[in-house]
């Protein structure tokens, strides 16, 4: 099992959820957030006075998926997400080592893929 | 039965009314008008603190909100127990009003300027609460709310009540006579001055030069402005203090100064930096309605387009570029605004006044009359003087007794959660934003 983590443009989430729910991924968890990498920040003007935002206002994607999905899914919010510029964001792959579905104790791979229509 | 209720009820209703309009010499009209205006008045308070409320940062919108909230309680208790009598009492010395007022008493049977006693004691009362209200904008985000409440107390006692005697309530500069129609010396350069006065002496914030002490909530701010737009026209017409041409007059004139004002800050602000802001055109509006407010009686509707265009450039100089300057922490710019912009108001009316606009006024530079920029002169620099003293001595008396800011970890946590126990927006900080506090 892997965790796919991807920073990107708040204004792409739409976009790269309606992709991933193509490939069949519906389970992810979204967060606002802010951050800083390469992209210079913003100038914002308050009473003729200018101020430098270095912080700016990204998404962050987590998804936990089984490891021959995981190329495909990063293919997918990079075709996405992408704009060619500066801030674009970033994607970071790490193992997992367990998840527990907490309604029914299941474990493993089991608890994140998505149970067979009938056993629900 | 219910005939005899219903007439009962509308006796009830109309009789206060038939009363009213059977005393002799008092228009129904007038006192219909200002009643209104101290209204629109009173507005203007929940008004500012929008206005202010929006420009701090999210952890410190609740306190701020409450400085101006709290300056309607305590100063309507002043006013009705001293603060009236000691401004429109019998004149003592040119300086300050008697106690023939204390508590109201006797201004049942009183007529100012045809208005009865109360109505003219609640359309002032209304004045004296929105500048105190102004102060905070200059000591938001550290100041102790214990404090401020003392403060705001004394200093409406010992500044506000001398002044508005000495401008409106018979003494030196009503006598000189130092112009200030709606309360450009009074309201707002007494205001601004005791602003820059305590900022200077509370010190900048703690967060001064490491974060950007940016605004959380501009439209909170917008609506702030508007309200105090909507206001102030009850502000500078009902200081008519009757539903005349007079007032007419003072009203398009506000109205005139606003717009002026709001488009010369974004004209100079797209010169300066390429941007219209928002937040430049609701600062420029306030800004030109303070420099219109001691004139908008006594001025040409053309002379308030010069008045307002100057004002907005002047106040927009003063906050976008001296205050950066100079360093000093005025948080929400009570000086740079209420300041700077009154002090040119009062100089401006020194130079348009018009006699044959108000002729109970007198006549400026424009008309001949260059003793009148004198004395407007001598009205700013008495109510300079009398900010910047009576404002250094109060709080220097209630830092002995306890302390003018609040703890350093107090100012980084906010003072909504802190000093009050609550949460503005509480849903908000629930919801995974990653910067609950900035």
């Amino acid at each position: 099992m892997k965790k796919i983590e991807a920073l990107i443009r708040p204004q792409k989430l739409n976009e790269v959820k309606e992709a991933l729910n193509k490939l069949g991924i519906s389970g992810m968890t979204v967060t606002e957030v802010v951050g800083c990498g390469q992209q210079k920040g913003q100038k914002e003007i308050y009473r003729g006075f200018e101020y430098e935002i270095n912080l700016l206002p990204k998404v962050k994607i987590e998804i936990v998926t089984i490891d021959n999905m995981v190329e495909e899914i990063i293919r997918i919010i990079s075709d996405v997400a992408r704009t060619g510029e500066i801030g674009d964001g970033k994607i970071f792959v790490y193992d997992v080592l367990d998840s527990v579905r907490i309604r029914t104790g299941e474990r493993g791979i089991a608890a994140i893929t998505s149970p067979k229509e009938g056993e629900r | 039965m219910k005939k005899k209720f219903l007439t009962l009820l509308l006796g009830l209703i109309f009789l206060p009314g038939l009363s009213l309009a059977g005393e002799p010499g008092y228009n129904p009209g007038d006192v219909t008008f200002v009643l209104l205006s101290a209204a629109l008045v009173f507005l203007m308070t929940p008004g500012l603190a929008l206005f202010y409320g929006g420009m701090v940062r999210r952890k410190n919108v609740l306190n701020t909100v409450a400085m101006s909230f709290i300056a309607i309680v305590v100063v309507s208790l002043q006013w009705i127990l001293i603060g009236y009598t000691l401004s429109f009492g019998n004149d003592v010395k040119g300086i300050i009003g008697d106690f023939s007022y204390l508590g109201l008493k006797n201004v049942m049977n009183i007529t100012v300027s045809n208005l009865p006693g109360y109505v003219f004691s609640v359309f002032q009362l209304m004045f004296a609460i929105i500048t105190a209200a102004i102060i905070s904008g200059s000591v938001v985000e550290r100041m102790s709310f214990a404090a401020w409440i003392l403060f705001i107390a004394l200093w409406t006692t010992l500044v506000y009540d001398p002044l508005a005697h000495m401008v409106w309530g018979g003494g030196i500069l009503f006598k000189l006579p130092a112009l200030d129609f709606a309360g450009g010396t009074v309201v707002h350069i007494s205001s601004g001055v005791s602003g820059l006065v305590a900022a200077l002496i509370l010190g900048k914030r703690k967060e001064k030069e490491t974060a950007p002490l940016m605004p959380h909530n501009l439209p909170l701010t917008i609506l702030g402005a508007g309200l105090l737009w909507f206001g102030w026209f009850g502000f500078n017409a009902g200081s008519a203090l009757a539903a005349n041409n007079l007032a007419a007059l003072a009203f398009i004139n506000t109205n005139t100064s606003a717009v002026m004002a709001a488009l010369a800050w974004a004209l100079t602000e797209w010169l300066h930096r390429r941007k219209v802001t928002v937040l430049g055109i609701a600062t420029g509006a306030v800004a030109g309605l303070v420099a219109v407010t001691p004139a908008a009686g006594y001025v040409t509707p053309a002379s308030s387009v010069v008045i307002g265009f100057i004002g907005g450039v002047l106040v927009y100089i003063a906050v976008g570029i001296l205050k950066t300057k100079f360093g000093y922490d005025d948080s929400l710019d009570a000086f740079g605004c209420h300041g700077v912009g009154g002090i040119w108001g009062a100089i401006a009316t020194g130079i348009f006044a018009s006699k044959a606009v108000n002729p109970a006024g007198a006549d400026g530079v424009l008309y001949g009359n260059f003793g009148q920029l004198l004395n407007q002169l001598a009205g700013v620099g008495l109510a300079i003087a009398l900010a910047v003293v009576g404002t250094a001595i109060i709080l220097k008396l209630i830092g002995i007794f306890l302390p003018l800011r609040v703890k350093e970890e107090v100012e980084s946590m906010g003072l909504d959660l802190t000093v009050h126990g609550e949460d503005a927006y509480k849903d908000l900080v629930f919801s995974g934003k990653s910067v609950p506090f900035l």
